[in-house]
């Protein structure tokens, strides 16, 4: 799965004041990210509600090596998901205005613009139990850790049949015991 | 070549399930010349065709057939539809076993008189001793080519299995080595030896590990005496008047309904199938299911006590690397109760890959003390901690109410609270695992919970009083000469061991009974 972006819409995103976070912003039905230089078009969910669920998505599970284009690719399919069942569209949108409003409440700012991840952290602890909550966190676990791309970053080899195995690669390598 | 038999021949032996007690059986038949149709529910999927790549492969080959839940046990919160991962393919969950391959104890087949009464557990002696099995235990081996017998040596260990010997040593054990397995550590029987692959779960792409499918199946068709039929799911039993067994109905692959008609009937379906279907092909002779005159059909439904320790250290392990499982500590197998509960438990190396050890660490965890495990995956080490679970008449597999399959047939639903020795054992395990990775200098160590259960035992247990159990000690059931259970069904109890080395066994013990009751015209 990939992200892609035009070069004139990145270019375009640098004279708009976006909303955003400091790293995604939105452009018309489409989320930039112009550091990591991607772009995600979205077409059945609000945007502003596509660059919270990212925000979500690493907050649920963080890792600070990962950048958020992996968070984006695992969520992608929300969107995808809420073209064809308007049931999925109306939890994700609905999930998302009530962290928005619980957010707003505590802090005076959206979710996503929420400074601290404890505190978010604090508003998600809110909706655990929840079939909104439940949904993305089930599904995340595989669409994030499932991703090929990202194993490399945690050291993972993958698929190792086709290398002959570990047998001359390793397998009893370990050197510090 | 492979068989092919009329489905109204009524000479044949039809066997439900082709995994490690199924598989082995229709072999073993085969060569004593006895007919045999092998009934799988699952596909015929070759060494070809398994993938290295954990959630592909288990979407090839796990049985996801929907199943209900209840009970206390935590795999219920965390999988309310999956209480087992176990395969349904030709071969069975010998195609994703680990290859662990460790005899009962002799304690194990007398639990009611070893253990005595412990309070709200269902024990009774097995109606067959270690000593009546052991010259069948070394046929099992022989045919699985099990390390550490037969003069075939031990595989060598991976990293997972260096840091476990080194914390073994410190805390002061001494049985520990890289197990019995199943595992060729050199070329023997026209298979090759273990290339250190890792994913012994997702099907040995070497052909290194011992599994039905391409051992005991494609020797009994060469015999043309058998004949597989996969993606043949079996729904019901047949009887006559006189209330012998008489024929399968089963789905094909179309979902035709088809009938093979049978001289001896054989489940091997796994403990939660077998009990299953028993129930399904309730009649108005037999109103509570076939051979459940005991009330016994379902019930006693083990799974071991079972959980995992992992364990991040400050430089890396790297445990996918190599043989899943080939790393054993047995000093915790012994039964005594200075540590506070009845039996014991074997400490295994186990790793998974990074999706499922995210998906399984702490299932349904999320925020950094998840995340940071995770960080710290090159680094981790990892063991299964496997142990005898009290049998209980109230874990039990029965059929779902309301819930159907794709055949219109209920489901199985697996009811399963924790005996207060399960947990007290499994407290034990944890502390014991931690320790042990503690004194080669873990840095943090995670009590894992119990995966959807891979060890299914009991359902259909072995007595030597027909009130007390299912079946005798040859798998017959009690109530009806010519049908039989072939699988860890039959166990009486569970014992510590990883079950397929016995299942295996029993197999090969059934196979000599079955041919010598047919040749007697007692079947």
């Amino acid at each position: 799965m990939t992200l892609e972006i035009s070069q004139r819409q990145l270019d375009r995103r640098r004279f708009i004041a976006g909303v955003g976070t400091a790293a995604l912003v939105i452009s018309g039905a489409a989320i930039l990210h112009p550091v990591e230089a991607w772009g995600l078009e979205v077409k059945n969910l609000r945007p502003e509600t596509m660059l919270t669920l990212i925000k979500v998505s690493r907050d649920i599970y963080p890792h600070d090596r990962l950048a958020d284009r992996y968070y984006a690719i695992a969520m992608k399919s929300w969107d995808e998901k809420s073209g064809s069942d308007p049931a999925t569209r109306q939890l994700i949108e609905q999930g998302i205005a009530t962290l928005d409003e619980l957010a707003k409440s505590k802090y005076g700012v959206p979710y996503a613009e929420v400074g601290w991840e404890s505190e978010r952290v604090n508003l998600l602890r809110q909706l655990e139990d929840e079939a909104f909550f439940q949904k993305i966190r089930s599904d995340l676990i595989v669409s994030l850790y499932n991703q090929k791309e990202v194993w490399p970053l945690f050291g993972y080899e993958g698929e190792s049949a086709a290398k002959g195995g570990y047998i001359n690669r390793g397998f009893d390598d370990i050197a510090w015991l | 070549m492979a068989a092919k038999f009329d489905q109204n021949d009524d000479s044949v032996v039809v066997i439900i399930g082709s995994g490690a007690g199924g598989g082995t059986l229709a072999n073993e038949l085969a060569q004593k010349g006895v007919k045999v149709v092998l009934l799988e529910a699952g596909k015929r999927i070759e060494i070809e065709d398994f993938v290295n790549d954990e959630w592909a492969s288990f979407a090839q080959l796990a049985w996801k057939d929907m199943r209900t839940t209840s009970g206390t046990w935590r795999v219920h919160h965390d999988f309310p539809n999956l209480p087992a991962w176990i395969v349904k393919a030709v071969g069975g969950s010998t195609v994703h076993w680990a290859g662990a391959s460790l005899r009962l104890q002799e304690h194990e087949f007398k639990t009611k008189t070893t253990y005595g009464g412990l309070q709200g557990a269902h024990l009774l002696d097995w109606p067959v001793s270690l000593k009546e099995l052991e010259p069948y235990y070394a046929r099992a081996e022989d045919k699985m080519g099990v390390t550490r017998t037969n003069g075939i040596p031990g595989l060598p260990g991976n990293n997972n299995y260096k840091v476990l010997a080194a914390g073994a040593a410190r805390v002061g054990y001494k049985e520990f080595n890289t197990g019995r397995m199943a595992i060729n550590s050199q070329p023997r029987a026209d298979r090759g030896s273990c290339q250190q692959i890792g994913f012994c779960f997702e099907g040995c792409k070497s052909g290194a590990k011992w599994s039905t499918l391409y051992t005991e199946i494609p020797k009994g068709e060469d015999t043309n005496k058998l004949e597989v039929r996969p993606q043949s799911h079996a729904a019901r039993i047949e009887h006559d008047a006189a209330g012998k067994v008489t024929e399968v109905v089963y789905f094909d692959q179309a979902g035709q309904q088809q009938r093979q008609k049978a001289r001896v009937v054989c489940v091997a379906g796994n403990s939660i199938e077998t009990p299953r279907l028993l129930l399904l092909s309730e009649s108005s002779r037999y109103p509570d299911g076939l051979a459940n005159s005991s009330g016994q059909v379902g019930r006693n439904y083990m799974r071991h006590m079972t959980g995992s320790v992992y364990a991040v250290f400050d430089r890396p392990v790297r445990m996918w690397r190599g043989t899943t499982m080939a790393g054993v500590v047995a000093d915790e197998a012994r039964h005594d109760i200075k540590r506070g509960f009845v039996g014991g438990y074997e400490m295994e190396t186990l790793s998974l890959g990074l999706p499922f050890i995210a998906a399984f660490l702490d299932p349904g965890a999320w925020g950094r003390e998840f995340t940071t495990a995770l960080d710290g995956y090159e680094n981790m080490a990892g063991m299964w901690l496997v142990g005898e679970d009290m049998p209980q008449e109230s874990n039990r597999v029965t059929l779902d109410g309301t819930a159907k399959d794709a055949f219109g047939l209920p489901v199985a639903s697996v009811h399963f609270d924790d005996h207060p020795n399960d947990i007290a054992m499994r407290r034990h395990a944890h502390k014991a695992g931690a320790a042990l990775y503690e004194a080669v200098g873990a840095t943090r160590t995670f009590p894992t919970p119990p995966y959807p259960s891979t060890h299914n035992l009991g359902t259909c247990r072995m007595s030597e009083n027909p009130r007390d159990g299912v079946c005798n000690k040859f798998g017959q059931t009690h109530d009806i000469k010519n049908l039989f259970i072939s699988d860890g069904s039959q166990f009486t109890t569970g014992g510590a061991e990883n079950p397929t080395l016995t299942i295996v066994t029993l197999a090969i013990r059934q196979a000599e009974y079955i041919a010598d009751q047919m040749a007697k015209n007692a079947v």
